[in-house]
């Protein structure tokens, strides 16, 4: 027996709602959110208070020189 | 009142720090959805946080942290994409769990699956659904982080979204370069994950 509802043929809906792997795609996020800090992000952080702000950003003209490779080509 | 050139008091500087903190687990799981590699994923983040310390005082108190931070790592990003530093490559050993199986379907999904298959989205539409369908943002947020119109954002995730589903629903999922190797470890993981019985205790 066929089931009573048939199966839309000719035009396939556009999803309206959340796909089923959605959830899915929020676990990837979530995952990595909730994972331990690697000591290095520790080390950095605790770097910040060293580095002057000021000089990292030049004289504040939006372009902030990447380190270590000036003239990348 | 508060000037934005008004050098920052320790205060300030201290909330700042604060708030970057906070937000760096968010910045990992957004670099790792963009560059696939979590080692990579990382260096971004890094420098992420040294250039978002050094840009501090363009940061405006009271707004997201989050939102301007990304700013930040996004262009990172495309930077290094341009420098041909990142091709997108996916390490297996991200995410080899599996998804509560939807009901009446026989296949579960498995997480590797999916970032696999994020991977091989365009880099556009690929940022796009992170950023709303992972992280949260609304369009409109998520607009203005990438620079566009909300329009292309909406076009981006529903194009993104698509794909996605047709891909998983056929299992028609392009393999990469580093398969073999990646595949390899993988399994070796899997296999440790059983060994240890863990294998139960993924599903949250």
């Amino acid at each position: 027996m066929p089931s009573d509802r048939k199966p839309p043929s000719a035009s396939p809906a556009p999803r309206r709602e959340p796909p089923e792997w959605a959830d899915g795609l929020k676990q990837l996020y979530d995952s990595v959110v909730e994972e331990d800090l690697p000591d290095a992000f520790r080390d950095l952080l605790a770097r910040l208070d060293d580095i002057d702000p000021k000089r990292g950003s030049g004289q504040g003209g939006g372009s902030s020189p990447s380190p270590g490779g000036g003239a990348a080509a | 009142m508060s000037g934005k050139d008004q050098p920052r008091t320790a205060a300030d500087k201290a909330e700042f720090k604060r708030e970057l903190t906070a937000v760096v687990p968010h910045l990992r799981a957004f670099a790792r959805g963009l560059c696939g590699r979590p080692d990579m994923a990382d260096d971004l983040v890094q420098e992420t946080l040294l250039k978002a310390w050094a840009a501090q005082e363009r940061f405006e108190p009271g707004t997201s942290m989050r939102a301007w931070t990304f700013v930040i790592l996004r262009n990172a990003y495309l930077t290094d994409m341009r420098r041909n530093r990142f091709r997108g490559e996916y390490d297996e050993g991200v995410a080899e769990r599996i998804l509560t199986a939807p009901a009446g379907q026989e296949e579960p999904i498995h997480l590797s699956d999916l970032h696999r298959a994020l991977l091989t989205l365009q880099p556009e539409r690929r940022e796009a659904l992170l950023l709303v369908g992972a992280g949260g943002f609304s369009y409109e947020e998520a607009a203005e982080i990438c620079g566009c119109a909300v329009g292309t954002i909406k076009s981006r995730v529903g194009r993104a979204r698509a794909t996605l589903t047709e891909m998983l629903a056929n299992g028609d999922i392009p393999r990469r370069s580093t398969e073999d190797d990646a595949a390899h470890r993988a399994i070796l993981e899997e296999l440790d994950e059983v060994a240890a019985g863990n294998l139960a205790s993924t599903r949250g």
